[in-house]
């Protein structure tokens, strides 16, 4: 390893690029099934997103510091049983806590392991940078994660039932949108705002050869 | 039809709960591997038969487990049951047909963290499922997410050819079709309501 890496990219930036410029599921479209699949509720997306954030984080401090011992050839296996592990210490402290919650994700918190967000930081940051960076990495890509649930899971239960975070918002006489609470609703709502996010970035395109010239 | 009967099982996982379209499993492979009718048919052949080796596997490891009260294990072994799994397939195709192995390529390995196999194996253990049904189960997913794949790939090469317009081209439309198709899938719900 080369003492220090001047020219890479400041903290800040190794931060904040997994919030917008390298989201991981409005950009680079990782770890999708559970952005469609918890996002009836507020609450059910953002204890996914929680939960996801913290397997992501642990594991990619976890082998960012083993990144040297583990040999080249088995590597994937050992991302694999180091996020499974977590999962597991996520899917027994979410059944601590809160019993609605757990029953309400179901699979969706074991299914984690198979996110393929999280191995693929592992195989693309965690296992090429140092503790520091990865951690930072790590709760970035998280919050971008749990910013993308957050997108699909208001619009769902604001149209699809009319509440938000279980209080409701229109009073007695608003008729639920159901579709937005059924399975197609969620592909829709996820196919609306990435097609909003790809209008943003081509105009900023646009905008920018417009400048140029 | 009985909710636990064998047939109903193979239809509801098919059809009225589609994988894909209706449980939001193994949507990575749906929208990577679906610009193709060829690749997306192989990868599901692919997929049905790890889902249905790993979940022979995951009854019997999920019974020793049981036995000896380590089901905090579960998750782990399971998904290194799907790991080894996907590399026997491999060495398996690898040996018998180098065509199929080349047509497959990088889908092959991807199959390990295709949510749909664990989706299945962590489903037949939530459900109690016996042998038989985990079976039947594995088998209906497995071929309810080729279904969904060769539907949309189909759909896929016809747009090729449409006039899109260019800003939503791209993930955002291909999903907007995956919500119609859904809705459609949503039609089957009927099915088997009735006594």
């Amino acid at each position: 390893m080369q003492p220090a890496t001047p020219k890479g990219p400041s903290d800040f930036d190794t931060f904040i690029k997994g919030l917008w410029k390298e989201n991981p599921v409005m950009v680079q479209l990782l770890g999708c099934c559970p952005v469609l699949a918890v996002t009836i509720s507020m609450r059910n997306a953002l204890a996914m997103g929680l939960a996801t954030t913290f397997v992501l984080v642990c594991s990619n401090i976890l082998i960012a510091s083993i990144r040297r011992f583990v040999p080249k050839q088995v590597r994937i296996a050992v991302y694999i049983l180091v996020i499974a592990t977590f999962v597991t210490i996520v899917d027994y402290a979410i059944k601590a806590i809160s019993v609605d919650v757990y029953k309400a994700l179901g699979a969706f918190i074991a299914l984690i392991v198979v996110n393929c967000m999280i191995l693929g930081r592992a195989e693309a940051f965690a296992s090429k940078n140092t503790v520091w960076k990865s951690l930072l990495d790590g709760i970035g890509m998280g919050v971008g994660f749990t910013f993308a649930l957050v997108c699909l899971g208001s619009v769902r239960e604001i149209l699809g039932s009319g509440r938000l975070f279980g209080i409701d918002l229109f009073g007695p006489r608003f008729e639920p949108w159901g579709i937005f609470a059924a399975p197609s609703g969620g592909f829709l709502v996820f196919g609306g705002w990435l097609l909003f996010f790809g209008w943003l970035q081509a105009r900023k395109q646009a905008r920018l050869q417009g400048d140029a010239k | 039809m009985n909710a636990t009967s064998l047939p109903f099982l193979f239809v509801d996982a098919l059809l009225i709960n589609n994988f894909v379209l209706s449980v939001f499993l193994g949507i990575c492979p749906f929208l990577g591997v679906s610009n193709k009718f060829d690749t997306a048919w192989r990868m599901g052949v692919a997929v049905i038969f790890v889902t249905f080796v790993s979940s022979l596997f995951a009854y019997g490891v999920n019974a020793i487990l049981v036995q000896w009260n380590a089901e905090y294990l579960r998750i782990i072994a399971y998904i290194t049951i799907i790991a080894s799994t996907v590399q026997l397939v491999e060495m398996f195709i690898k040996k018998t047909s180098p065509a199929l192995f080349r047509a497959l390529g990088i889908y092959l390995p991807l199959i390990t963290t295709n949510c749909a196999v664990l989706g299945v194996a962590m489903f037949q253990t939530l459900r109690d499922y016996s042998l038989a049904q985990s079976l039947v189960f594995s088998v209906g997913s497995g071929l309810g997410f080729t279904l969904a794949l060769v539907l949309i790939s189909g759909i896929r090469e016809r747009l090729d050819l449409a006039d899109v317009p260019a800003v939503i081209k791209g993930a955002g439309f291909v999903l907007i079709i995956a919500g119609i198709l859904s809705m459609s899938f949503m039609g089957f719900a009927g099915l088997g309501a009735g006594e």
